[in-house]
């Protein structure tokens, strides 16, 4: 009835999964009573949980990412809390669970905190950069956001019924194979990043169409602000590499449940095809994640240096480079497996390559800083300290780019610190930058910045401490993954490492009271005009929060940096009252949330063998679609003098201001 | 400002004006056309393991003594009629007209039937002979790749059926009409997709 789920399933006998999720579940549960009683459920899903909005659907994947780093940060400094006192020691953690946690740890970081931030930030700001009111696909995008969700909680179910995957984030076979990993564990992160997966691409493929065929008039391609171009070429990424990695651990899934041979040892199987094809998506997933974060610093260096971004053309080249050098370098990330000195020479070379076109953006940067008046503002400060950290990471890259120097620090703990320099040092302070940035956009009222500094210099400090140890244990012999060691040479910088951990997790806890004290402050802090930072693109062109239709008339592009040139003209000329017209928009659907509960149920039910469940849920989830398609109504219009009476609400503020500013 | 002091601020760039977000039709079939791009990068997943795969017989049956080539000339015939049918279906939905639609999605549902039931033959065929997936990872990559156009092909003629059903309901609106270029994208794409099932798994795979 109940396939392999038995109550042993449930770690009564481990009691750190048990208690960290049983509080989860108290506050999951706590939230929901708090919501149900005090009346909030019929708002919560009318305006959030069915809605459609490309905002609304943003800032739930962004709020995701950020619940979801609690989660991945506390199985960080579990890790780093062990290797601190597991020196000829056993540690508090025993090697099976410490095994899920740096499995989860990878997993949790990448797809569900990485991902989401930057999936919801492009979701959020795209289409109120290009000047519309709407991406291409509104219902398949709160699909795609919900698709994510039910991955995220699959991964964290198995928290506290069964157990997570002990084979680091990445599944290599042929441990990954049933003869060696017969728990579930593998088989809830195969099934929660195939369903994730798949919302992932959804947001692809909608993003992509977005930004190349729903553009506002004049909006040509050399005139899109920098974060659409990256957008784009992400998007693009995450359609030609995602497919892969459904296709590998579908091969993965098979081995494991049908007794095929894709990656066995015995009967043919090639263990080397996985490698090949898991980095194939694995390294493009890397600009996946960093291109949009290049995007964002592009933003945030302009807005606050008061310029035009430096060689707009030479970043857009950039870009597209980076977009399509990152399919040639996958074989990098396995240089000791055997390929020859041939093959390792050219992918080496490729790897030194693709760091041009990154160092081109930070010179770019840099000179869009050069004389310009830098107003020195929480996001500058991560775009600032990015630009730092990240050009270490990169120069650490090169130096496991060249194959014999790889031989030496393959799998050892220099790589780890390498990756988490570019990624925490690229990505996650580029989504720090940008949440700080968009987040007036979002809620109409800015974050406090004195909270938002300390967090910042608790992050960046933090970083240091915790990772610049860890080269060093590299360069010590240290590989990755170890549960407990021997060697004293190694103990003091671990020590070290888990100061830095304490360090950021400060820095989390200055932005959890940030969020607080903001949102308690918001009457001082509210951004009545929708320009909070004299702003450059369209997105400042509309009120905070906007609108539901974005604009109340969709802007007319005459060149780079849209909003300066309008804001430039309005001064001049004065504003005209336009015409009002009624608008159109899709109706709210909950399609997306039903897909997820049937996708977890299905998830669910193949990870436990219950066959019924999972041919259940998908027919609810065929009958779903045919529901959604079978709807006669699927948009509504909003009249005009709406339209007309949002509009000019936040045209009157806005010439306060402009009035406020005398002389301009 | 003119087109062409546009022009002249960018050299090189023709494309200087814009004129808006396109219409939905063609944003619909554009973003249909990158799903079955994304959908081609994972057969391709998919014929890269069959390639590699193809000599790992482990002491097995090798594709030469295995595959009946009469049969996927059959096959290939069904679906490629289908596709056939499939493209009447789009012209009568062009003119509107209901009983020609119905008719030529019947017969396009028919045909891939008709493939689905020559491949799941051979598919038991084979499993019946001890050569199921589990055989050798040769017979795995096999059974994975044709399996997954099978499954799309299932998928599709779902699809089709509920199309019919939709267009029955509901007549030719012009949402519905998007979602029927849509699926015509999709069973051509599959059809594409058997051409190179047919050189790659059963032309170049009974040739070892």
């Amino acid at each position: 009835m109940f396939g392999k789920l038995t109550w042993a399933a449930i770690p009564f006998d481990q009691p750190i999964p048990l208690a960290a999720g049983a509080v989860v579940l108290v506050v999951i549960l706590a939230v929901l009573v708090w919501v149900v009683v005090a009346g909030h459920l019929p708002y919560i899903w009318r305006e959030w949980i069915t809605s459609v909005d490309h905002k609304r659907i943003g800032v739930m994947y962004t709020l995701l990412a950020c619940v979801m780093l609690l989660r991945g940060f506390s199985d960080a400094i579990m890790m780093r809390a062990q290797q601190a006192v597991a020196f000829q020691s056993n540690g508090f953690l025993p090697p099976e669970h410490y095994n899920q946690i740096f499995s989860a740890h990878g997993t949790i970081m990448i797809f569900f905190v990485a991902m989401p931030f930057v999936i919801g930030l492009m979701n959020l700001v795209v289409p109120l950069q290009l000047g519309v009111r709407d991406v291409a696909f509104p219902t398949l995008n709160s699909v795609g956001f919900w698709l994510t969700a039910t991955g995220a909680l699959l991964v964290n179910v198995s928290l506290v019924v069964g157990e997570f995957a002990r084979t680091g984030w990445l599944p290599y076979p042929p441990l990954s194979e049933l003869n060696y990993s017969p728990g579930v564990g593998v088989d809830y992160y195969l099934w929660s990043l195939e369903i994730s997966g798949v919302g992932t691409l959804v947001a692809g493929i909608n993003l992509v169409t977005t930004v190349l065929k729903i553009r506002t008039k004049g909006m040509t391609y050399m005139r899109m602000p920098m974060f659409c171009w990256t957008t784009l070429a992400s998007n693009l990424l995450i359609i030609a590499a995602f497919p892969i990695l459904t296709a590998t651990l579908a091969m993965l899934i098979l081995d494991r449940y049908l007794g095929f041979h894709f990656f066995t040892n015995e009967a043919g199987g090639n263990v080397m095809m996985f490698m090949n094809l898991i980095w194939a998506w694995g390294h493009p997933e890397v600009y996946i994640l960093v291109l949009p974060a290049f995007g964002i610093f592009s933003e945030v260096v302009s807005t606050f240096s008061g310029k035009p971004l430096f060689g707009y053309r030479s970043m857009v080249l950039a870009t597209m480079a980076i977009c399509v050098i990152s399919f040639m370098v996958w074989l990098h990330h396995f240089f000791t497996m055997g390929a020859g000195p041939n093959v390792n020479a050219i992918f080496g070379i490729a790897s030194m390559i693709i760091a041009v076109p990154t160092g081109v953006k930070i010179y770019n940067w840099l000179f869009t800083m050069f004389a310009g008046r830098i107003r020195f503002t929480t996001p500058m400060m991560w775009s600032i300290g990015f630009m730092v950290t990240f050009i270490l990471g990169g120069l650490t890259g090169v130096l496991v780019a060249v194959p014999p120097a790889d031989f030496l620090l393959h799998n050892s703990l220099f790589l780890v610190a390498h990756f988490h320099n570019v990624i925490i040092g690229g990505v996650l302070f580029g989504a720090f930058a940008g949440y700080t940035y968009w987040f007036p956009k979002a809620f109409g009222f800015r974050l406090h910045e004195g909270w938002g500094e300390a967090a910042f210099w608790l992050w960046l400090i933090g970083f240091y401490v915790a990772f610049m140890p860890l080269y060093t244990v590299g360069f010590l012999g240290m590989t990755r993954r170890m549960q407990h060691y021997d060697v004293a040479a190694w103990k003091p910088w671990l020590d070290i490492a888990s100061i830095g951990a304490g360090l950021i997790l400060a820095g989390i806890i200055c932005q959890i009271v940030q969020l607080v004290v903001s949102i308690r402050n918001r009457a001082a802090l509210r951004d009545l005009t929708g320009d909070p930072w004299d702003g450059r693109s369209l997105e400042w062109a509309t009120a905070s929060p906007p609108p539901v239709f974005n604009f109340a008339f969709m802007p007319d592009v005459t060149g780079e940096d849209a909003y300066w040139a309008m804001k430039r003209r309005v001064r001049q000329e004065g504003a005209k009252e336009p015409d009002y017209k009624p608008i159109e928009m899709p109706r709210n659907s909950p399609t997306g949330f039903v897909c997820a509960f049937f996708a977890t149920s299905v998830g669910f039910a193949l990870i436990w063998h219950i066959w019924w469940i999972a041919i259940l849920g998908l027919i609810g989830a065929y009958a779903t679609f045919v529901v959604f398609a079978w709807r006669d109504h699927d948009e509504y219009e909003i009249p005009a003098d709406e339209v007309a009476r949002l509009d000019r609400a936040n045209l009157a503020a806005r010439r306060e201001l402009l009035t406020a500013a005398g002389s301009l | 400002m003119t087109a062409t002091t546009i022009a002249h601020e960018i050299p090189g760039l023709a494309e200087a004006t814009h004129e808006g977000p396109a219409p939905k039709r063609i944003v619909t079939g554009y973003g249909f056309w990158i799903f079955l791009l994304s959908d081609m990068v994972m057969f391709s997943c998919f014929f890269a393991a069959y390639a590699v795969l193809l000599g790992q017989t482990a002491g097995g049956p090798s594709g030469a003594d295995l595959f009946n080539l009469r049969n996927v000339a059959i096959e290939t015939i069904c679906l490629l009629l289908s596709s056939f049918a499939c493209g009447m279906a789009s012209i009568a939905a062009e003119v509107r007209n209901h009983f020609w639609f119905q008719v030529s999605m019947a017969v396009t549902c028919v045909l891939g039937l008709a493939f689905l039931t020559i491949e799941f033959r051979e598919f038991a065929d084979l499993v019946a002979r001890g050569a199921g997936p589990s055989r050798s990872a040769f017979l795995s990559a096999f059974f994975t790749l044709v399996g997954c156009h099978g499954l799309h092909v299932s998928g599709g003629t779902l699809w089709l059926l509920t199309m019919m059903a939709q267009v029955f309901a509901k007549g030719f609106r012009a949402d519905i009409l998007r979602r029927l270029l849509c699926f015509a994208l999709f069973w051509h794409a599959l059809d594409i997709i058997w051409v190179a099932v047919f050189s790659v798994v059963y032309l170049l795979g009974s040739a070892v």
